[in-house]
């Protein structure tokens, strides 16, 4: 088991640079998780860490070693690759055993890991098989039996939940989760679904543009997010953002307020909006509102609520749930 | 239901025959019938400039009589001829197949000017052969040709070597010129077959330390191996027709003959339109064998995967 470091890490294609600068500290054993938007360099660093591109600038260590010069199979990870990435001529069987076949490990070791791998995955019945004769969900759980057998101080998943239908992705994630759990290995996890990285992580890394944003536990980037960008990713539906002066607040340059965080009432509140559109939910239902100058807000409220369009309604923010952001949109202290 | 999808199903089969049907009619009249026509010759005894013809039945194929045999299978020309086209077949299939994989792996990584020799490598492929024989007809020239010359000045070899003419050498060189010719037609559909590979298992073979020879051998080969026993048809069946370039560059001597060669020479140079035509008959056995044993072959082994 492992942690991992980098420090000042920059990628360039040609003269095209799409890191710049990437601090991170991976302790041994955390599930740490790359969220951001597409294309914002997610899968890069996941690769960097892997050794599947070539480091520009800066140093990358794992286990306390400079690996930058390692080859992937040298550095102890273990990957797990959005297209599942299996060997199409191969069985099953061959697609998890065959590193380690080559790798010269006797044959009963091999067979034995293959076998708990299997047990563990629940591909036991099916590990004479082709992966096209196999569910997406099943391929899956191949690729990851091929990284589990590896036995890698450190795992490295690319969306390995983006190909899959929403049922499967719930219970797929809490594999995953059950995994982590029982192997112990430190887990770099890259998505750019925030409900996955809210419910896997121990730690978040949110990602835009090539630079990290922000680092911190589900909860801290929820109540806590450093910038406009972070609280403007984290949570769904998104936080409402509303320029300080059209309501009268010179403390900052822009408030926000999560939907969770507004209090409706038919009476009284310190703004007013028409209800435009309602989202029904069963457990909740998200009302879009037309506040006039103060844009378009979003409340949630728990439960099933009998508000409809053309409602008028008055809003309130809950007090100390209010964000406040200066002008290059940092947070500011509460 | 039922009912409608079979008329469904009848409507789509009249529609593929008529799709088919100029297919057909052209086929026949350019292959069915000269192939009929030559069989049927094969069993006479036609001469060139000679209206008349009687059947001898199978005298042109194989005849024993008291003291001698007579016929095609006793002429060990053809037996020679026979011999030649496979041994060049199996040999320039071989090289080729060799060859264009290595092109193939070569132009399927990235380097600059790619498509700049992609688009050169195809140059010996769109020379007609008759061109291109000729040009390395003259080149391998005992007395004008430039490879002599070179090899002379490398000191390579002490003197002029009749590369065509002498018996020792002519099939070499025959089976040397197929190969310039004809690798880039393989490495290309190679090249094709290669850039179809999924990549990113080559990717997960990096995280298994899997060493780019072992990839090679277990993972690309495999994948490509449906498309490349396709070419290997493909050019087997064109080398066992050869006739082109072996009768230019050699011009039909006795040492290179193959079948195609054995043929033409019965027909236009003896103007036995007979034997001629049984050689062709034999010709369009061996053929059709291959095939029909190739196709069985490959069916089986699609029909396990
Ligand atoms: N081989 C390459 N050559 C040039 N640019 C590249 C290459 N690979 C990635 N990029 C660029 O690097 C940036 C980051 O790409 P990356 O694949 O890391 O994004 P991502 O965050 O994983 O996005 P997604 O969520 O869509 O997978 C993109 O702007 C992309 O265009
Ligand atoms: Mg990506």
């Amino acid at each position: 088991m492992a942690n991992v470091q980098l420090r000042g890490i920059r990628k360039a294609y040609g003269s095209f640079e799409t890191i710049h600068g990437v601090d991170l500290d991976i302790v041994d054993r955390d599930f740490v998780v790359l969220v951001g938007p597409s294309g914002c360099g997610k899968s890069t660093i996941l690769r960097l860490i892997a050794g599947l591109e070539d480091i520009t600038a800066g140093d990358m260590f794992i286990d306390g070693k400079r690996v930058n010069a390692d080859p992937p199979s040298k550095r102890g990870i273990a990957m797990v690759f959005q297209s599942y990435a299996l060997y199409p001529h191969m069985s099953v069987r061959d697609n998890i055993s065959f590193g380690l076949d080559l790798a010269k490990v006797p044959k009963e070791r091999i067979a034995a890991k293959v076998a708990e791998a299997a047990r563990q995955l629940e591909l036991t019945p099916l590990l004479d098989r082709l992966p096209r004769q196999l569910s997406g969900g099943q391929r899956q759980r191949v690729a990851i039996g091929r990284a589990i057998v590896r036995d890698p101080k450190v795992f490295l998943f690319d969306e390995p939940l983006s190909n899959l239908d929403a049922g499967l992705r719930v219970q797929t994630r809490l594999e995953l989760a059950k995994l982590h759990r029982d192997m112990k290995a430190t887990t770099v996890y890259v998505t750019h679904d925030q409900v996955e990285a809210m419910t896997l992580a121990d730690r978040i890394v949110v990602i835009n543009a090539g630079q990290i944003e922000q680092i911190g536990t589900p909860m801290e980037l929820y109540n806590r997010p450093a910038n406009l960008f972070v609280a403007g990713f984290i949570g769904s539906p998104r936080m409402n953002f509303i320029e300080a002066a059209r309501i009268g607040e010179t403390s900052c340059a822009t408030i926000g307020v999560r939907p969770e965080h507004i209090n409706v009432s038919a009476e009284s509140g310190r703004w007013q909006g028409t209800v435009i559109h309602a989202e029904h939910l069963g457990a909740d239902t998200n009302l879009y509102l037309d506040c006039g100058d103060k844009g378009l807000l979003t409340v949630r409220l728990f439960g099933e609520q009998r508000y409809g369009t053309g409602d008028v309604l008055h809003l309130s923010p809950v007090e100390d749930a209010v964000h406040r952001f200066n002008a290059e949109g940092r947070a500011i202290g509460r | 239901m039922a009912a409608a999808q079979s008329e469904l199903t009848r409507a789509r089969a009249r529609s593929a025959w008529l799709f088919l049907a100029p297919m057909l009619v052209v086929l026949a009249l350019t292959a069915a019938w000269p192939l009929a026509r030559t069989i049927f010759f094969s069993f006479t005894d036609d001469k060139l400039g000679d209206a008349s013809y009687h059947f001898v039945g199978f005298d042109n194929y194989f005849v024993q009589g008291d003291g001698y045999t007579d016929g095609i299978l006793a002429d060990p020309l053809w037996l020679s001829a026979v011999w030649h086209t496979v041994w060049f077949a199996v040999v320039s299939v071989a090289l080729e197949t060799a060859l264009g994989l290595v092109v193939a792996l070569v132009l399927n990584s990235d380097f600059r000017g790619r498509a700049l020799v992609r688009t050169a490598i195809l140059v010996p492929w769109a020379i007609p052969t008759v061109v291109s024989s000729k040009m390395w007809a003259w080149m391998l020239n005992d007395q004008l040709g430039i490879v002599n010359d070179m090899l002379q000045r490398a000191h390579l070899i002490s003197g002029p070597v009749a590369w065509t003419a002498n018996p020792s050498v002519s099939m070499i060189s025959v089976i040397f010129v197929d190969v310039w010719k004809t690798t880039p037609f393989m490495a290309l559909m190679i090249l094709a077959a290669l850039q179809l590979l999924p990549t990113d298992c080559y990717e997960a073979g990096r995280i298994d330390g899997v060493s780019p020879v072992k990839m090679f051998f277990k993972v690309t080969l495999p994948l490509i191996w449906p498309a490349l026993i396709v070419a290997i048809v493909f050019r087997a069946l064109d080398a066992l027709r050869v006739f082109d370039l072996i009768y230019l560059l050699t011009s039909g001597s006795n040492d290179t003959i193959s079948m195609s060669v054995y043929a033409q020479q019965q027909l236009v140079q003896f103007q036995k339109v007979g034997v001629g035509s049984a050689a062709s008959t034999l010709l369009f056995i061996v053929l059709a064998i291959f095939t029909a044993g190739t196709l069985l072959l490959t069916r089986s082994k699609n029909a396990e995967a």
